[in-house]
């Protein structure tokens, strides 16, 4: 690792005022208050070892934006790495044909052990069950899109153990004030211990809930991740789990006009079709929010 | 010889190595797998276990002869045995004292137990954590071996 590079790696190592310039930075690109030439003459090397259909395309349209060139690796199959050429060694290589590596990759800590190779910035595309900051970063700019981000009460649903966009917002929430998360998840599902002590330490409140009617009324932002059927004994416990956590415009109609409704996408069962043209439903326009993000985050990296 | 009067247990001093005194009761065993000279060795050493502390409860004590501990081995005695002090001898005379330190990274020491984490590759990646409050953190996949878990499970 060079010595000024800049990667973004996690939300972990990032402290407020960096996220919010993010943010910031951002919005400016969500204004078209940018000339495309920003990063002119730039290569982004692009390397998923997962499929992947937002991060990827969100970073190359980011990237293209900006005036900037992509380099695909393309499919692993057809790699060095087929061949059993370590990350460490591709990320050797990759670092002298671009300016910047965007890595997705199943192992956690790929990404960190990439930064601590490559000579050029790095930032984690997601790593397996660990971080995915871009991700988490739309979600915090969707809240600030609606509401400001303080004070509020943050509904989690789903599968909050094992879903990784859930560990990253709850992380990066403990940096604002006054955040208070409220989680409604079925047996077994729940956010894992060591995530939930590190919030509490962080001076977080964390409510658990039994089911959704009870704090729906309560919710500034509920986000919605999908059930996963492979978490599940058997067919029948995850078909009354998918009828018990589904959001529908019945259950809509309890929430405060103001409450938005996220999902980190894809979804299933979990959200209701018709709540799609609901004032309150903003995943969609959440997956767009990747593109400036990503601007501001590649922009970050390469133009420091 | 040495007589403990609590325990009847004979220890014999040695001549020249390291005496391991107030180890977590039960670790003695562990900190010798740990440095490595429990299997194939001809290091002589004893190992006292339970034995009645003059802090008041239980101690294991560990003693290696003709050896002295370097610095990556007293870092990885201080996990498991955070409360450990260290005497060395030297011609039947303790010439140096010393506790035991809990470093705030430790690298190449603890196999991390998460199986997806990036160290159990093949990449050429030591592991590397840090020391909190709650326990030991992987600074590359953020699992957390917590104050409850058994570290020595995976030294």
């Amino acid at each position: 690792m060079t010595h000024d590079q800049k990667n973004i790696l996690s939300v972990r190592d990032m402290d407020r005022e960096e996220i919010d310039a993010l943010l910031t930075a951002a919005a400016k690109f969500d204004q078209k208050k940018f000339t495309g030439h920003e990063l002119e003459g730039k290569i982004l090397a692009v390397l998923f070892f997962e499929p992947s259909t937002r991060t990827r395309m969100s970073f190359a349209s980011a990237m293209m934006r900006l005036g900037g060139k992509i380099l695909n690796l393309g499919s692993v199959e057809a790699s060095s790495i087929a061949k059993g050429e370590t990350l460490s060694d591709t990320i050797r290589v990759i670092s002298g044909y671009a300016d910047a590596i965007v890595l997705r990759h199943p192992k956690e800590g790929a990404a960190r052990l990439a930064s601590e190779v490559a000579s050029v910035p790095v930032i984690n595309g997601g790593d397996g069950a660990g971080q995915h900051p871009s991700q988490t970063l739309l979600d915090l700019f969707t809240i600030r899109k609606s509401m400001k981000l303080e004070n509020i009460d943050i509904g989690l649903q789903g599968d909050l153990r094992y879903g990784r966009t859930v560990h990253s917002l709850a992380a990066a929430l403990t940096k604002y004030d006054d955040i208070r998360l409220h989680t409604i998840a079925p047996e077994g599902l729940d956010l894992p211990s060591h995530l939930k002590q590190d919030l509490t330490d962080a001076g977080m409140e964390i409510i658990v809930h039994e089911n959704i009617e009870e704090t729906i009324p309560e919710l500034d932002v509920l986000y919605v991740t999908r059930l996963q059927r492979e978490r599940f004994p058997d067919p029948a416990a995850f078909a009354s789990f998918a009828a018990t956590y589904r959001v529908t415009p019945e259950l809509l109609e309890m929430a405060k006009p103001s409450m938005i409704v996220l999902h980190p996408l894809p979804r299933v069962d979990e959200i209701d079709p018709a709540v799609d043209k609901m004032p309150c439903a903003k995943y969609f326009q959440q997956a767009h929010y990747g593109v400036p993000i990503r601007m501001a985050m590649l922009n970050e990296v390469m133009r420091s | 010889m040495k007589r403990s009067s609590d325990e009847g247990i004979v220890i014999s001093p040695i001549k020249n190595g390291t005496v391991i005194d107030h180890i977590t009761p039960g670790e003695g065993l562990t900190v010798i797998r740990i440095l490595g000279i429990q299997d194939g060795t001809n290091v002589t050493f004893t190992v006292a276990t339970n034995v009645v502390s003059s802090r008041g409860g239980r101690k294991d004590m560990v003693k290696i002869e003709n050896r002295e501990l370097v610095k990556s081995e007293v870092d990885k005695l201080a996990l498991i045995a955070p409360d450990a002090k260290i005497s060395i001898i030297r011609d039947s005379k303790v010439v140096e004292k010393k506790s035991v330190e809990v470093p705030t990274d430790i690298t190449g020491v603890i196999k991390c137990p998460n199986p997806n984490c990036i160290t159990n590759t093949r990449e050429p990646a030591e592991s590397r954590f840090t020391f909190h409050s709650r326990g030991f953190r992987c600074c590359y996949c953020d699992t957390v071996i917590s104050r409850e878990m058994d570290i020595g499970d995976y030294i």
